[in-house]
């Protein structure tokens, strides 16, 4: 495959629980010969639905964590003062130490400190791992609880996606995303061919939603939107449909409320394998997008 | 010094499993004067219930680096000091990606020639609204800009002692929820009786245990748990302080923007009691820090 020619779709929302996991899964099955990436990293759930037979699993290892050796440390106060982070505390027996979910792995107190008494060993942050599901290859990771670096994972998932979708001949990235628009939404759509963001008809879905069409625009990412539930509400649909037509993205669809989804969930199938409204509506959303990459 | 009255911080691993009701309703209905935080910078929604008008406004900033090109020899220390790739030298003049950059400040130390001097860089803003029973603090990210963390320590330096606080964290279980963590001394945990939410919750009550804090669960969507929710709750020995019933009124009222609280009064009675609860969880642990 002319590595060119690989799209990379990228399922967002802004808000969390608007029904990414359950359209990237349903799409997964639709789609032909996808590599599917879960860039979620930190709340990682695609898993529950492909059920992944894993074929490799490595570790994460990404950033340094700093520890002071109380032996060697002569209470010099260097590192509190240098830190931005406020990752070193004294305790009440005047010795300093670091935490390691305040640390940013930055280095600077290792660096300045005069008695050398900081180590800075490599953090074990996560895994990630290839597996084979019933509609194709995947790539997941796990970060480990409280861990830094989530962007840097991400970026490893999507680029282990890639180097499968060019082994495998496949024309197509699928990923799904995390939520919000901070450091690892960044790195999963710096670059991607285009994003669909899937929100719901609520005054956080509208106002989430703008946030993450801006955030896309800044990428220079094409951006198309569906509303999921889109009946518990229908006038807030319609204004999110017009807010989405005025930040020049694309209305690629509508999907309705059916509690067939959640069955679906949670007999860990995908929305698509069984039949129903929300069915029929992810099926008509995923030949519109399909024209739309 | 008196102790610092109780801060609880509702979150949950999984996205959209009732975090923002849950902050809000508790926040009505908790008595005069507390505090309410929006955590959850990158899509900061507490406001678009409360429609308050924000009094006060204070910038976020970072500090990032500015090379002096007269005094900058390209010797490299500081590219090769920078763990982020937000400084770049390779034999060259120094270059600097604030995007990628941190703000630790090594650069700057590191420079041998001082060729490089750091200029404050606005990522955020913390806004303040004070009401008669509820004070908003609400951080908020601004859209391009990747480091979360910084805004919602700022926001947490706005908060009084004297007051209890409510703070609404982000979803996930990286770095931003572990900074709206640290500012309190009880997580409480939302989740739905479905196998994200299950397993979603783990990862969460693994986080919460990381930092060693206590914690209870909220069940949203509350009914049929053909998932084990429960079990599990109890295998952990976490306490359910709250069921909210699948109830398809809740998804309507918010859509719009309304409190359950003040529009249902079932809903009334039950965020007292969880308010209640809570305060209660205040005492036992002695207010607070």
């Amino acid at each position: 495959m002319n590595p060119q020619k690989i799209k990379e779709l990228l399922i967002l929302s802004g808000k969390g629980g608007t029904g990414k996991t359950s359209v990237t899964a349903s799409f997964a099955m639709l789609a032909e010969k996808a590599v599917l990436a879960d860039c979620d990293v930190d709340a990682a759930d695609l898993h529950l639905i492909l059920t992944p037979q894993i074929k490799e699993q490595h570790r994460f290892i990404c950033g340094n964590l700093a520890v002071i050796r109380q032996d060697d440390c002569i209470s010099c106060n260097r590192c509190l003062e240098v830190c931005r982070f406020k990752a070193v505390s004294v305790g009440v027996d005047e010795k300093y130490s670091i935490d390691p979910a305040s640390c940013e792995g930055c280095g600077v107190c290792v660096q300045q400190c005069v008695a050398d008494a900081i180590d800075f060993p490599e953090r074990d942050s996560g895994c990630w791992m290839i597996s084979d599901t019933r509609c194709g290859v995947m790539v997941h990771a796990q970060l480990a609880p409280a861990a830094e670096n989530s962007g840097k994972l991400v970026t490893l998932v999507r680029d282990k996606a890639r180097q499968q979708a060019e082994q495998n001949m496949s024309p197509l990235i699928i990923s799904d995303g995390p939520p919000g628009i901070g450091c690892p939404v960044i790195a999963s759509l710096s670059g991607v061919s285009f994003v669909l963001v899937i929100t719901e008809p609520s005054v956080s879905g509208l106002h989430d939603l703008k946030r993450v069409l801006a955030l896309a625009k800044h990428f220079s990412v094409p951006a198309a939107v569906c509303v999921n539930k889109w009946d518990i509400n229908p006038q807030q649909t319609k204004l999110i449909e017009e807010a989405t037509e005025k930040a020049g993205a694309v209305v690629a669809g509508r999907i309705c409320f059916d509690s067939s989804v959640t069955n679906a969930q949670l007999q860990g199938k995908a929305a698509v394998e069984f039949s129903g409204k929300a069915a029929d509506d992810i099926k008509n959303l995923w030949s519109r997008v399909v024209k739309l990459l | 010094m008196a102790a610092r009255q109780l801060r609880v911080a509702i979150a949950s691993g999984k996205g959209g499993t009732g975090k923002t009701l849950v902050s809000l309703n508790l926040a009505n209905m908790f008595g005069a004067n507390v505090q309410l935080a929006d955590c959850d910078v990158e899509e900061p929604n507490l406001n678009l219930f409360l429609r308050y008008q924000q009094q006060e406004q204070h910038p976020v900033t970072m500090l990032i680096p500015e090379v002096d090109e007269k005094l900058c020899n390209g010797c490299g220390k500081c590219s090769a000091f920078c763990r982020f790739n937000g400084i770049i030298s390779l034999g060259t003049k120094a270059m600097v990606f604030p995007e990628l950059c941190h703000g630790c400040g090594g650069c700057a130390l590191v420079c041998p020639q001082k060729a490089i001097t750091e200029k404050t860089s606005q990522i955020g803003t913390v806004s303040i609204s004070r009401n008669k029973n509820i004070t908003l603090v609400e951080g908020r990210l601004q859209v391009g800009i990747s480091l979360v963390p910084p805004i919602i320590s700022a926001v947490q330096e706005h908060l009084q002692d004297d007051l209890p606080a409510i703070l609404d964290a982000p979803p996930g279980t990286s770095c931003p929820v572990v900074a709206a963590l640290q500012g309190a001394d009880y997580a409480l945990l939302v989740t739905d009786p479905t196998p994200f939410g299950l397993h979603d919750l783990k990862l969460a009550v693994a986080l919460v245990k990381e930092l060693a804090m206590p914690c209870g669960v909220v069940v949203n969507r509350a009914g049929n748990d053909q998932v084990g929710l429960y079990d599990y709750c109890k295998d952990q020995n976490l306490p359910v302080l709250l069921e909210i019933p699948d109830d398809r009124r809740i998804a309507e009222i918010t859509s719009r923007g309304e409190l359950i609280s003040q529009t249902l009064p079932e809903y009334t009675v039950m965020f007292s009691k969880l308010a209640q609860a809570l305060k209660e969880v205040g005492r036992q642990t002695g207010g607070g820090n």
